[in-house]
């Protein structure tokens, strides 16, 4: 038999037939050559660009040499990295594409699809099969064996599950409390105590509780807000919070009640803080209410006053817990 | 036995190599098998290719940045080459990603690779999804690849977000705060389980180690897995195809795999990969440099998480402040938009192949999609989910566009709620009636032809346009061919009727020939009202 023979009686065998088949150019002709040249440019190319890539990866001076920013040469090496690297690829398959489409044959063959159920002999012998190789166990008759293999297997599976448990960390108090404790100075970014001279009406400052690693507290940092003149006669301080105040300044915790972002937008006018993250919006002279956006709850209010030396200090920790909420958050 | 001795010894080295093979594998049949098996064409097909590749790309540049990466959150003093970093605190976890981006050589080109295959490999997923969806490709017997496909979707959106989150800059740490505070929000176990992932209250010392180690090895491990059976029942089920010429249930038209289909996928592969190797290199993706190390008090205004979580960013931010208290515990509303919704929609979503057999009592086989026009209430379905979708990717970068086009802030948030509500369900008419209309034009390019664009007069002084019959008219000029569910040609160009096209992308280049009118068409001058010839022995 010839080789086509071959492939067709191949094919047969597979449910394959060709129904038809051409070859998109006529073999020697001007249009099969201008397409090889074709393929083998892309190839030439993707090899040209993985050679400068490997140039360009090798000598370009790549550092940021610059110290504080500014272009150099530099700059353009990811890029230039980027680009030749995309146009090696981009290249190779192009070349392998335009070699597909241009030079092999196209085709359209037809395969046979068997699916579905498979023919009644197999389904027959095999069921018995199965049924056979369950009985052969006699897992059927055996009540005993089978109880007691499902209870071992679900112990061995509640096993498997259980060193999960090391993960386990008793929440305790934690979410309840933060590290402001009565009498501790309220600490700038830069660790410094602040007087009320310090900062003018209008003015926001984070602040951060005097213990180590305060700066970076997820959970103690809260804002000292001074109101402006005509924001201190509406300020309205929640019920059991009327002395949490000190003159013109409020403190509240900066961490948002709804998903825990800090709340870093003040807008002085309006008196309002806005979350960055899902637009709640709380009111600083309505004891920090939230009155737009997911959030539920008011931001909670850190009570302070101004100490001896005239800085000011937190009175007591929070009295509700800061941040999202939780379940066993009540009210 | 005889055929055992009869084996012919090949003369070529190659040939040798084969038998060799063969001999010890008995490999010939599957391997011609493989060879022969064909394989529909369309260029929707490609698009999960398009996810295969970015996976492979992922799994590529993602083994290379473990080289430099350190998830440690041991806090250093930066010392590296980018400047404005230099003397500052932060985690070992980041130092090490500003290292690949500063002073590795390539390393910044590669996590931008990294970054942007990320991307391209969601969106081709989700692409391919409503490829599948609104072709009804999930139907039996392959419920179980769709089901597979919504567990790749979710796994990659989880792999997404953990890889994200391992660079600990300002943005990924914002993100941990609120992965952690939605963990927080479920119900009883809420702080338990936000204690045991974190390792005790936010932000801990571990979280980036335990998000790096299933981003590197769990999540990719069960990705492989299941893109492998995936692909496997593609293989057992084979291919689905449209309708079309000599296309039925019980074959597949196509090309063979060797050498045409397997040609054109490996160079689809490369042009994938260099496209996304062009943007990791030309365009900046995630520039951590610029936003500092994660500090809890900190965070930038228009933080976002990468698109494919935008939605959920979106349904958080629109959820109404309604706080729930059951006996004194309390659910927050932090839980609705990230827990129970995203749980319901891919539930839905992956039940959708079961949900529709319901329906419709369709327990066949299907081995033809069909075109979204001829299933209207699918069609219709996908176009009202697409709607809700997009109203929640929308709002999730709603505070850019109040800022971007000068809106309030709260309007933008409003317009996203009433939107999602009203969206929907006008989404799910239009989309029914245009399927409808598509319908109807199809059966009259059938029945009446196709429009040809030529203008007669009558006799009487009627203009009518003349139509090209599709195929044999009956008395009455009407065609008689029936809807088969393949695209109907609808313009003259479509059935070969206008002639080859002219030359030049601008401006022509050439001169279109002259058509000489014959006497054939001089003779057609009579025609029926409907501007069809008229039947000389009507």
């Amino acid at each position: 038999m010839s080789r086509e023979d071959l492939v067709t009686l191949g094919g047969k065998m597979d449910g394959v037939e060709v129904i038809y088949s051409e070859q998109p150019v006529r073999p020697g002709s001007p249009a099969e050559r201008r397409a090889e040249r074709q393929v083998a440019a892309a190839f030439a190319g993707a090899g040209l660009s993985a050679l400068a890539f490997m140039v360009i990866f090798v000598a370009w001076p790549w550092q940021v040499e610059t110290p504080g920013g500014g272009y150099d040469l530099s700059a353009l090496y990811t890029p230039l990295l980027g680009l030749m690297m995309g146009l090696a690829l981009t290249l190779v398959g192009v070349g392998v594409v335009l070699w597909a489409k241009k030079l092999m044959p196209y085709e359209v063959t037809v395969q046979d699809r068997h699916e579905g159920a498979s023919p009644e002999i197999e389904r027959q012998t095999t069921a018995a099969t199965l049924v056979a190789v369950g009985n052969a166990t006699g897992i059927a008759r055996r009540t005993l064996v089978k109880r007691s293999l499902g209870f071992g297997g679900l112990m061995l599976g509640l096993m498997a599950v259980f060193p999960l448990g090391g993960l386990i960390k008793k929440p305790g108090t934690a979410l309840f409390e933060t590290p402001w404790e009565p009498g501790m100075r309220l600490l700038t970014l830069g660790g410094l105590p602040i007087r009320p001279a310090d900062m003018r009406p209008g003015a926001l400052q984070t602040v951060f509780p005097p213990v180590e690693g305060g700066a970076r507290s997820s959970d103690g940092v809260a804002m000292l807000i001074r109101l402006l003149p005509n924001q201190v006669d509406e300020f309205r301080p929640r019920p059991g919070q009327e002395d949490f105040h000190w003159n013109d300044f409020v403190a509240y915790s900066k961490i948002c009640t709804h998903a825990g972002c800090p709340v870093s937008l003040y807008e002085q006018e309006t008196a309002r803080i806005l979350c960055p993250c899902h637009q709640s919006q709380f009111v600083a002279t309505d004891g920090a209410r939230s009155i737009f956006g997911p959030a539920t709850r008011s931001l909670p209010q850190l009570a302070v006053e101004v100490d001896a030396d005239g800085y000011f200090v937190a009175k007591s920790d929070f009295i509700e817990p800061i941040g999202p909420a939780f379940w066993e958050r009540s009210t | 036995m005889s055929s055992r001795t009869a084996i012919q010894r090949p003369a070529t080295p190659a040939g040798r190599t084969a038998s060799a093979l063969d001999e010890r594998l008995t490999i010939s049949a599957p391997l011609r098998r493989t060879l022969n098996k064909v394989f529909p064409d369309h260029w929707s097909f490609l698009l999960g290719e398009i996810a295969l590749y970015s996976f492979i790309i992922l799994l590529l540049t993602g083994t290379y940045l473990t080289f430099f990466f350190d998830a440690s959150m041991q806090e250093i003093v930066y010392d590296g080459s980018y400047a404005p970093l230099r003397g500052i605190e932060m985690s070992r976890a980041y130092a090490t990603s500003l290292d690949i981006s500063f002073d590795v050589r390539g390393g910044l080109l590669i996590r931008q690779i990294h970054h942007w295959a990320a991307l391209l490999f969601v969106a081709s997923i989700v692409v391919h999804l409503m490829r599948t969806f609104f072709t009804g490709a999930f139907r039996k017997p392959r419920e179980a690849n769709w089901v597979i496909g919504v567990g790749l979707l979710v796994l990659a959106l989880l792999e997404g977000v953990f890889g994200y989150s391992l660079t600990d800059d300002l943005l990924s740490g914002t993100g941990l705060r609120i992965i952690n505070a939605i963990f927080l929000s479920i119900p009883v176990v809420g702080s338990w389980l936000s204690f045991a992932i974190f390792g005790g209250e936010f932000p801990g010392t571990v979280i980036i180690g335990r998000f790096y180690i299933l981003h590197v090895l769990l999540i990719p491990g069960i990705l492989l897995a299941l893109i492998a059976v995936h692909l496997l029942l593609v293989v057992k089920n084979k291919h689905t195809q449209y309708p079309g010429p000599g296309r039925t249930e019980d074959n597949v038209v196509g090309k063979r795999m060797f050498p045409v289909f397997a040609a054109k996928s490996t160079g689809f592969f490369m042009v994938v990969f260099g496209i996304t190797a062009a943007l990791g290199g030309l365009v900046q993706i995630n520039p951590i440099w610029l936003y500092g190390p994660y500090d809890p008090s900190q965070v930038s205004a228009g933080s976002q998480p990468d698109w494919y979580i935008g939605f959920l960013d979106g349904s958080t931010r629109l959820f109404p402040a309604w706080d729930l208290y059951i006996f004194g515990y309390n659910i927050p509303p932090l839980f609705w938009p990230t827990i129970v919704l995203p749980g319901l929609l891919f539930t839905l979503l992956g039940l959708y192949p079961f949900i529709e057999a319901k329906l419709t009592k369709d327990r066949a086989h299907h081995n033809l999609l069909q075109r979204p026009r001829d299933v209207p209430v699918r069609t219709a379905i996908g176009a009202m989910a697409l709607a809700f979708y997009t109203v929640l990717w929308i709002s999730g970068g709603n505070d850019l566009i109040a800022d971007k086009f000068d809106i309030s802030l709260n309007v933008m948030t409003w317009i996203g709620r009433i939107g999602l509500i009203l969206a929907p369900p006008i989404a799910y008419w239009i989309a029914y009636r245009v399927c409808l209309g598509l319908q109807l034009h199809d059966r009259e390019v059938l029945e009446h032809g196709v429009e040809t664009g030529i203008i007669r007069r009558l006799p009487h002084g009627e203009f009518i346009e003349v139509h090209q019959p599709l195929g044999p008219v009956d008395a009455h000029g009407h065609g008689s061919l029936q809807y088969g569910g393949a695209p109907v040609p609808k313009r003259m160009n479509h059935i070969g009727g206008m002639g080859r096209a002219i030359k030049g992308f601008f401006t022509p280049l050439e001169e279109p020939p002259a058509r000489p009118v014959t006497s054939e068409e001089e003779k057609q001058a009579e025609l029926t009202g409907s501007g069809r010839p008229k039947d000389p022995e009507a």
